[in-house]
């Protein structure tokens, strides 16, 4: 990895320009003088993980990421140009070819909420207006899907200009609890000012990071454990014991970092909070640094966020300048600093290991466990990796204790939990529930049903999740009761299917989205995840399954859950299969 | 090794029924080894480190949710694995099913034998009006020296390692794209001769499948006399450098076919430069009293 | 006794490397696998060398000395270690001798001196003596860039005083490691093909050692040290060499001055060669003898640069006339009138040499074949092969043996100096794919051969007016060539590069230095002074 083979192509003056800005003068070859320059292993493993950042800066540069410029990163950087390649050609925002069509990039969602919302109309209509639409997953703004205004969600990518999304000159309007004063987690919502670290203050806002510094690490690591809070990204961790295993690491560099990655299709939760209360992120985060004694904050964010990006970093400088991060941070004597990553269009990039893998600068290929992320996380070292709604609940814990928390939700789902409606609901959004809340209750609160047909299934957790019929509408949104009744909370996601909507081609398209998103490294996900789409649209042509066919079904979720290497590939059969096991699909036997 | 201390400290695990003691740190795989169990391995290789993606060593192991990569997992105490349970046999299975399904597997005679064992169907996927996908690559012959083909790649990421951190360090092909569109490739996909490549070969020596091979191989085998029962295989030491590099020389009918190198020997652990790797074509027997110099 | 003091797995877990005047990721690119291991696990590595090669890419630290002054940098090294406190003293006391001498002598070469004579900042000298002293285990690794000079073996002597200033050799992980550039050089050396050596490098003018080999071979052998090949060059001038049978060997290409030692090799009586290719050299011959090629035609021995030796084997037949090396040499002694010999087999050979050579007494055909080859010394078959030489260095009784001296090397630099005339300095090295003069590497076709180019800064060439790519005249005092020239911008100013595999191109062996080592015969490649002209039009 040294001694580099650059071809001839070389970067123009914009392309250097971009880079240059991005990179600040960190170059892995040092010329202290014509007799000695300096590099080695250590420099290049130390800066491999700006890749992305200047990747980012080509992309947006020119449009696409061109040999010359990519030319000049590898060179700055001493990575190997094929590796480098590698790396651009697994993000979706990230072009190696010149477009044909120049200038801005209009992402279009194609996934389920907006695929019901009408988005192929949507990408026809915008097409023939000759815009550059480029067809996307779940962009995370499930609650614009409108079936009656045939609104869907839209993310353009700029070029040499900045990227945007609808919410960028509007204030939020689609929170629907506002002033609810049983809010926990949602309270700041359209409330405080987002772009204020003073309006945040007067809001309550660090109060939690001076009680827990108060109360010492070591006994904020208690609540949290205590507290029985677990894990809001999808998997139920307990969190109590991530962060005491960082705890007790010592002697080497901690990490903690913040999944702001949500691209599990319907979910848009994390997104809501980063945009409208930021702070409140920075705040928690700099808590999970103080009571895992980790240095270094990160918060690793989906590169289609650019308005709740903007807000987090104008967040983090307010929070610098006001001596509430940095060396000392809010005279903690602990030294904590946040630094963002933006994540370049691929859902993998949200499971834990291949979030390390991409901030590193490698290929979002998920890894091994074990080694687990709280002894060899981020750089191989220990890292508590929390979800943005997890950390929110710390913020409620730290001040009111693990016995005020668990006065809200059941004995094995204390608290609160964010759910994100979308789909034919009447007022699709962000709610906030407690632990116990009914899935009927839960419709209700957004407004019941809209549209003429008759509730069909839900979509509970997501692509990832699985779908549920009218028998779980009693079903009490916990941990607990999912479990028992064979579906999942997930990321929070409930979307609602009537029976006006062919659930088949839901189907194909779930199963379109997981082709397109596997990683690709392991045979059962890769293949495994074609398949299943072939089998799909097989369905889809012909009305119906052979009985090959039907076995292939099995067979093919069965691989994927007992030899894949990831999540991903573990959970990519839950929605089809779950979908047919209910007989919610015609011409499939369940 | 000499600065190993030879205490060595030893796990006991329970394999098919079978108890088993190994020094710590052994694969599960190698245990399973050492009980006489043969485990079909096709990403995993001796002087590579485990990437664990083909997911064809998979085994069972007590209170652990999904399977294990055997090749990747070190055996601890107390472990009870299984390696022919009915979840082991379908993986197995279907993942030899998948890549023969998509990926032309009949230069890998190891796997073909472990699909016939798992009963590994691969037609069955194209039984319908829509074709399965397939890698659906041509040949890339881009110099005399080796050939790439991959429509015979399975992705095992061999190459990668074997070009880059564990050995090569010239990274000259990496994974490309994603998903089922994942390939193997340079930098925009330009040809090896200008590429950082220094044709060490080192990736044909790890390659499974065939899908990187000598031109003289791939020659041979397009004129379908490729023999492999008929060929020697003789251990020496390249004639270059002072390093002393095994190589083993592959011969058919008095002719050097193609050049490997011993994986467990200290010196190579398997991998050449292109001197000893390609090196050898001036020793060919040419119809004069001396070589042509 | 000459060979590399560590095995090649030892790199892999020191902690710190001198690269010194060796550009192994191209030369020993095998070799380089277990450095770049070594890094990888964490070890430091700095780079000693004119030019940035693409070994010293991989360096934490490369130091672009000017051509020529090894010895000061390190002595500069040595003296810096002492004023910083970092020798080993306890070892010193223990295991070495003449240190107080060592120290006088180097003590004018402090860093400013040092930065003087060889281009190199101070700080970074200062970097490299402390980072060597300090680590646990650290290792010297050289090439020809070392011995190609007039005073090779000085260079030599003065890493090695590093590593008795430290303690760095005779233990596992440290050591000083040379790599050899050919195949067998070494085992050349092992069995004897040295002017002053029996096998096993016992001395030729010790009498109990010439004694041992009298009985065993039944005849009075000469008691005198022959020549190396720079002084039997020499003895060809002045008419006192004749007649030579040469084995193995190119003479007419790869000596430096190649011009001259063409015209002496014409000259001869009688130049028998035998060899696998028609060479330049055979071409001049009065008999050629056509041989098979040892490593892939003949059975036999080889040993490499960490003493291994291992067995090549047969794998095809030699075509037309070629016949193995030891029955040419076994009938030409026949005709001689020796009938003594019979048709002994390589085994038999060996198993001879075995009996007579203490280093290799333990290593038989079966061990060589069951361990994959065995390390030099293997006194015994139940001699396990030694990964690492000078053990005794830390034995209380250092193994009965006196301790190890330090010797006293002075700067000299090169022995051609700059001039007006010739203005530049060139060097010489190998490239990845092709090896020495080409014979051999001639018989493939590389998608990545560029042929020999002369590599020059951009500034110089921007002085000359040369473009890149362009062809000049290139001229030393000893003659000119023609070749393309390679804008470089990784060689500093005033320096020039170039290999020279291509003689039937260009024959860089025009221009090259023939002043030599006074120890080894080796002749100084690396540093000869030329003027670069732009052709006319
Ligand atoms: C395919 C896949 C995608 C994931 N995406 C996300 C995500 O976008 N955000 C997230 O917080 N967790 C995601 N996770 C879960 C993370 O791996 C990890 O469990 C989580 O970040 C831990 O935080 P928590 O304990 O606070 O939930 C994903 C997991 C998988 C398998
Ligand atoms: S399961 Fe899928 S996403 Fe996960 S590692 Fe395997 S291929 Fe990648
Ligand atoms: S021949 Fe060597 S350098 Fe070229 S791709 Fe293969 S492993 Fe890499
Ligand atoms: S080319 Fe061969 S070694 Fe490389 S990934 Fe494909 S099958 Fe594996
Ligand atoms: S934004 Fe369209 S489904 Fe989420
Ligand atoms: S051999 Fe174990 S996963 Fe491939």
């Amino acid at each position: 990895m040294a001694d580099l083979y650059i071809s001839e192509e070389t970067a123009d003056d914009f392309e250097m320009a971009a880079v240059d800005a991005t990179l600040d003068g960190r170059h892995v070859v040092v010329r202290e003088s014509e007799r000695l320059i300096r590099a080695g292993t250590s420099a290049r493993h130390g800066h491999r993980h700006l890749l992305l950042p200047a990747l980012h800066a080509l992309q947006n540069a020119k449009g696409w990421i061109s040999p010359g410029g990519l030319n000049y990163v590898c060179e700055t950087l001493q990575v190997p140009p094929a590796e480098a390649y590698g790396v651009a050609t697994f993000y979706d925002l990230f072009r190696v070819e010149e477009p044909a069509q120049a200038g801005d990039v209009t992402h279009v969602c194609v996934d389920a909420a907006c695929q019901i919302a009408g988005a192929a109309d949507r990408i026809a209509e915008l097409k023939a207006q000759g815009v550059n639409v480029h067809e996307s997953p779940c962009l995370g703004q499930c609650e614009r899907a409108n079936d009656a205004t045939g609104e869907v969600a839209v993310f353009v990518q700029g070029v040499g200009g900045p990227d945007s999304v609808a919410a960028d000159d509007t204030p939020y309007e689609l929170f629907h609890q506002m002033g609810d004063e049983s809010l926990r987690l949602l309270k700041r919502i359209g409330v405080v000012d987002p772009t204020s670290l003073d309006s945040y203050r007067a809001h309550g806002g660090y109060e939690s990071l001076t009680a827990a510094i108060e109360m010492g690490a070591e006994a904020v690591c208690t609540a949290v454990a205590d507290s029985g809070l677990s894990g809001r990204g999808g998997a139920a961790f307990p969190t109590g014991i991530k962060w005491r295993a960082v705890a007790a690491e010592q002697g080497r560099p901690k990490h903690v970092v913040a999944n702001c990655d949500e691209s599990e299709p319907g979910t848009f939760k994390d997104r809501v909070v980063m945009e409208n209360d930021p702070f409140a992120v920075i705040e928690a985060l700099t808590i999970a640094g103080f009571a895992t004694g980790a240095e270094n904050g990160w918060i690793y964010i989906r590169g289609e966020y650019p308005l709740a990006t903007a807000r987090l970093q104008s967040a983090i400088d307010q929070a610098l300048e006001a001596g509430l991060l940095g060396d000392d941070a809010a005279g903690s004597g602990h030294r904590f600093h946040i630094e963002i990553r933006r994540g370049a269009g691929a859902y993998i990039c949200g499971e834990e290991t291949a979030l390390f893998a991409s901030l590193e600068g490698f290929r979002g290929e998920p890894r091994s466990k074990p080694p687990f992320p709280t002894t060899h996380g981020l750089f191989q070292e220990p890292t508590a990796i929390n979800n943005p709604e997890t950390l929110l609940n710390v913020l409620d814990i730290v001040p009111i204790g693990a016995d005020g928390y668990r006065s809200r939700g059941t004995e094995r789902s204390p608290g609160t939990k964010l759910l994100c409606l979308s789909g034919r609901v009447a007022k699709p959004g962000i709610y906030e529930v407690e632990f116990g809340t009914t899935l009927g209750e839960v419709l209700e609160l957004a407004g019941g049903l809209t549209g003429s047909g008759e509730l069909n299934a839900v979509l509970m957790g997501g692509a990832a999740g699985s779908f549920v019929d009218r028998s779980y509408l009693d079903m009490p949104i916990t941990l607990e009761d999912a479990r028992e009744r064979g579906t999942t909370l997930g990321s929070g996601v409930v979307m609602a299917f009537t029976d006006e909507i062919d659930l088949v081609d839901v189907l194909v398209r779930i199963s379109q989205f997981f082709r397109d998103e596997s990683c690709g490294q392991c045979v059962p996900c890769r293949v495994g995840c074609v398949r299943q789409n072939e089998t799909m649209v097989v369905l889809q042509e012909k009305g119906s399954l052979t009985s090959e066919r039907r076995q292939l079904v099995d067979d093919i979720a069965q691989v994927m859950v007992d030899a894949s290497i990831c999540g991903f590939g573990h959970t990519a059969t839950n929605a089809i299969n779950s979908a047919i096991k209910l007989g919610l699909v015609p011409g499939v036997p369940s | 090794m000499i600065d190993d201390p030879t205490s060595v400290v030893t796990v006991s695990l329970t394999i098919d029924g079978q108890a088993v003691e190994v020094p710590e740190g052994t694969s599960i795989h190698k245990a399973c080894e050492s009980a006489s169990i043969d485990t079909p391995t096709l990403c995993w290789a001796e002087n590579l480190t485990p990437v664990n993606v083909c997911r064809v060593c998979v085994v069972e192991v007590e209170g652990q949710r999904a399977l294990v990569p055997s090749c990747a997992r070190p055996a601890e105490e107390g472990m009870v694995v299984e390696t022919d349970s009915e979840r082991v046999k379908h993986s197995r299975k279907m993942v030899l099913e998948f890549l023969g399904s998509g990926v032309d597997l009949d230069q890998a005679p190891e796997l073909q034998k472990w699909m016939d064992h798992y009963g590994s169907d691969t037609s069955r996927y194209d039984q319908y009006e829509l074709p399965a996908l397939r890698m659906g690559e041509a040949p890339k012959i881009q110099d005399n020296l080796y050939i790439r083909d991959y429509d015979r790649c399975v992705l095992c990421y061999k190459c990668v390692e074997a070009c880059g951190d564990d050995a090569q360090h010239t990274y000259a092909i990496a994974v490309s794209g994603r998903g089922f569109d994942a390939r193997i490739s340079t930098e925009f996909d330009v040809t090896l001769p200008d590429s950082a490549c220094v044709y060490c070969g080192n990736c044909i020596g790890v390659c499974p499948t065939g899908a990187i091979q000598f031109k003289t191989e791939y020659d041979l085998r397009q004129e379908d006399d490729w023999r492999p029962e008929d060929q020697d295989v003789t251990r020496t030491v390249c004639s270059y450098c002072g390093v002393g590099c095994n190589l083993e020389l592959h011969t058919q009918d008095d002719k050097i076919v193609k050049v490997t190198s011993p994986a467990d020997h200290s010196v190579t652990s398997g991998m050449l430069c292109i001197k000893g790797r390609f090196g050898w074509q001036y020793v060919q027997p040419v119809d004069t009293p001396t070589r042509k110099a | 006794m000459g060979g590399g003091t560590s095995s090649y797995l030892e790199v892999e877990k020191t902690d710190v490397v001198l690269l010194w005047g060796s550009n192994a990721r191209e030369a020993h690119p095998i070799y380089f696998h277990h450095v770049l291991k070594g890094l990888d696990n964490g070890a430091r590595m700095f780079a000693v060398d004119p030019r940035r090669t693409s070994s010293a890419k991989f360096a934490d630290a490369w130091l672009g000395l000017n051509v020529g002054t090894d010895v000061a940098m390190a002595n500069a090294i040595g003296r810096e270690i002492i004023a910083a406190d970092l020798h080993n003293k306890d070892f010193i006391a223990h295991s070495a001798q003449g240190f107080e001498d060592y120290k006088a002598h180097v003590e004018p070469y402090t860093l400013e001196y040092t930065e003087a004579i060889t281009g190199v900042p101070a700080e970074a000298i200062r970097e490299v003596a402390h980072a060597y002293a300090s680590a646990d285990k650290a290792q010297i690794l050289w090439t020809l860039g070392i011995t190609e000079h007039h005073n090779g073996v000085d260079n030599v002597k003065s890493l090695c005083n590093l590593a008795l200033l430290t303690g760095h050799v005779g233990r596992w992980g440290s050591g000083l490691v040379p790599l050899r550039g050919q195949n067998n050089v070494q085992g050349g050396g092992d069995m004897g093909a040295l002017p002053n050596k029996f096998p096993g490098f016992q001395d030729i003018t010790n009498p109990d050692h010439r004694a041992k080999f009298e009985t065993a071979y039944g005849m009075e052998l000469n008691p005198n040290n022959g020549k190396h090949l720079t002084l039997m060059l020499e003895a060809m001038e002045h008419g006192e060499i004749k007649a030579a049978y040469c084995i193995g060997e190119n003479p007419a290409d790869s000596e430096a001055a190649a011009g001259h030692s063409r015209a002496l090799l014409e000259g001869l009586d009688i130049l028998v060669v035998q060899d696998i290719f028609m060479t330049a050299t055979a071409q001049l011959a009065d008999v050629v003898l056509p041989s098979s090629v040892g490593w892939a035609e003949c059975d036999g021995t080889v040993t490499s640069s960490e003493r291994r030796v291992q067995r090549v084997r047969a794998a095809v037949t030699p075509p037309g006339e070629c016949r193995h090396d030891h029955e040419i040499i076994g009938e030409l002694a026949k005709r001689m009138g020796v009938d003594s010999w019979g048709d002994p087999t390589p085994q038999e050979l060996w198993d001879e040499l075995r009996s007579l050579s203490p280093l290799h007494a333990g290593m038989s055909y079966e061990r060589l074949e069951a361990e994959g080859g065995l390390q030099w010394p293997c006194p015994s078959e139940d001699h396990p092969g030694s990964p690492f030489l000078h053990g005794w260095l830390w034995e209380d009784d250092l193994g009965g043996r006196a301790p190890s001296p330090f010797s006293i090397t002075e700067h000299e630099g090169p022995k051609e100096q700059l001039t007006e005339q010739f203005p530049l300095r060139l060097t010489t090295g190998r490239s990845l794919d092709s090896y020495n003069t080409g014979v051999q590497s001639g018989g493939f076709e590389s998608p990545i051969r560029s042929g020999d180019e002369l590599d020059m800064n951009p500034g110089d060439a921007a002085v000359l007016g040369i473009a890149d790519g362009e062809r000049v005249l290139v001229s030393s005092p000893r003659g000119s060539v023609e070749m393309g020239v390679r804008v470089q911008p990784d060689i500093p100013a005033g320096l020039t590069f170039t290999t020279f595999h291509f003689p039937d191109l260009v024959d860089i062996n025009r221009l090259t230095n023939d002043e030599w080592d006074r120890d080894s015969g080796t002749a100084e490649f690396k540093a000869a002074a030329i003027r670069v002209e732009k052709l006319l039009a």
